[in-house]
């Protein structure tokens, strides 16, 4: 236990941690994109039950023989939770010692480095948990869905969810700002784990940059699609499988 | 050139300090920034008052001595190059500039510009050498160092330890100069035995001296004089994380079979 607590105890042991956990929050959230685009895929040919539905379903029940229905599902959102909170635990601990190691500012600040991204980790990340707290009491629970929420009818309930400007404005923003967390962070995690270095840097910055973008895209396509009306509303037998 | 100058002005560590504004004229620009405040002290003595404060030794760029920050800068607005290195000739007639003490909380002001930078004397003490044999100097190639490691290691043995990183860093982060001085030794066949020891024990005294955590902002090596690269915080980052290994692999004591 002491080698644990010696390693976390350090700051860069804390960004190890903070690096790890984003390194697999970044690989969940590019699945979950492109799980997403099943949103495209329209509806089955002979069943009439929308793909994104059939994925769903899908992925509660990924080994069901074993460990029940949605087992595997809850092991993994147990994972992605326990990496949530160290993420933002190794986070919050070090802003603050940052904060306290640099009291006083300059008169005249001019930074030629740092840039948006790289300053609002701390508040980006901050509001990025409250997205997700949203978003899970919104389509995943249907708790603040107010539209007629079915669970399973995923498809229904993205369409109905993002008819708000609202709703889907706040998704829009909400995947802007994590592109710009991800803009600094997928290649900032690299470096922590002292991965980078000048013979690639070139390539992993390109790729931050692309993961940030594709996510931002990807993930915006689907309340752009629907509230502009390039979606087709739900044929009526989807909410009732 | 006339100039506008606003100094930090600070009696002692514990007393609340403030900009002073001073009017100085006919500054030559072929003088250096500190020939130009030089130039100020001496007007100030001449009318009864107490110079600036600041620190300077070799003015050539190589002790790290001169720590100042010039419009929000450490070192001032020209790359590569020290305050004493600075020519005057970098502004323009009837420029205003800001001169205040290097900011960092690790870094306390002693007195106007001058701070208190021992925290990384005691960093380079808790680690930062190679324990050899006195006597007389070895034979220079007895040693074979391969030239991309000296090299990378010369680079970072550039460091001045002037602390411009630690006060260009939005998060007061040591990163760059424990990472210099660790790399520096680390990429050399002399430092090898110490490796793993040298570097937890250099980033525990760094954390202990309450600088920041690394945010991989970048902007110590744009404030560098020395150009030391962030590559060598990955570096450290590299060899901290294996030496943590390393001890958790530790083979000292014994295994049971059942
Ligand atoms: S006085 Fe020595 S580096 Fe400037």
């Amino acid at each position: 236990m002491s080698l644990v607590r010696d390693f976390y105890g350090s700051t860069i042991g804390k960004k190890v941690v903070m690096a790890l956990t984003g390194l697999v929050l970044v690989g969940f959230a590019v699945g979950h994109m492109a799980g997403n685009l099943k949103v495209f895929a329209g509806a089955d040919a002979t069943t009439g039950v929308y793909k994104i539905d059939h994925y769903g379903e899908f992925l509660r029940e990924i080994g069901s023989e074993m460990l029940g229905r949605a087992g595997f599902l809850w092991i993994v959102r147990a994972i992605l939770l326990t990496c949530v909170v160290l993420h933002a635990a190794s986070g919050i601990q070090l802003a603050r010692l940052n904060r306290k190691a640099k009291p006083a500012g300059y008169k005249v600040s001019s930074y030629r480095s740092a840039n948006a991204a790289s300053r609002t980790m701390l508040y980006g990340g901050l509001f990025l948990i409250a997205f997700i707290v949203f978003h899970i009491l919104h389509l995943t629970t249907g708790t603040v869905h107010y539209r007629g929420f079915v669970e399973g009818a995923v498809y229904a309930n993205l369409y109905a969810a993002f008819q708000s400007p609202a709703v889907a404005g706040f998704y829009l923003l909400s995947m802007a700002l994590l592109a710009l967390h991800l803009y600094h962070g997928t290649w900032s995690m690299f470096q922590t784990l002292g991965v980078d270095a000048p013979n690639w840097n070139g390539t992993l910055r390109a790729a931050a940059k692309v993961v940030a973008l594709a996510l931002f895209v990807g993930f915006s396509a689907v309340p752009v699609s629907i509230f502009g009306g390039l979606l087709k509303p739900p044929a009526v037998q989807s909410a009732s499988n | 050139m006339n100039l506008t100058l606003f100094v930090w002005r600070q009696e002692a560590a514990s007393s609340a300090g403030s900009f002073v504004e001073y009017a100085l004229d006919g500054v030559s620009e072929d003088s250096s920034f500190l020939e130009m405040l030089d130039m100020l002290n001496e007007k100030l003595v001449e009318s009864g008052h107490q110079p600036v404060a600041f620190e300077h030794d070799c003015r050539e760029g190589i002790c790290g001595s001169c720590s100042m920050s010039i419009n929000g800068r450490p070192h001032g607005p020209k790359r590569l190059t020290t305050a004493c290195q600075l020519h005057m000739r970098m502004f323009k007639d009837g420029d205003v500039i800001y001169v205040e003490p290097f900011r960092a909380g690790a870094f306390p002001v002693v007195k106007d510009l001058v701070t208190n930078r021992s925290a990384f004397d005691r960093i380079q003490q808790a680690g930062g050498f190679v324990s050899v044999q006195t006597g007389a100097a070895p034979e220079a190639n007895a040693t074979p160092i391969e030239k991309d490691h000296a090299d990378e290691a010369f680079d970072a043995a550039a460091c001045i330890g002037c602390g411009a990183c630690v006060a260009a860093c939005p998060n007061g982060s040591a990163m760059l100069f424990t990472a210099a001085k660790v790399s520096h030794l680390a990429l050399l066949p002399q430092g090898q035995p110490e490796r793993s020891a040298r570097v937890a024990k250099m980033v525990e005294q760094m954390d202990s001296e309450m600088f920041g955590g690394c945010t991989n902002h970048g902007e110590c090596q744009e404030a560098c004089p020395k150009g030391i690269s962030i590559k060598y915080i990955a570096q450290m980052n590299r060899d901290f994380i294996s030496a943590a290994v390393r001890k958790a692999r530790s083979l000292r004591g014994a295994m049971r079979a059942q």
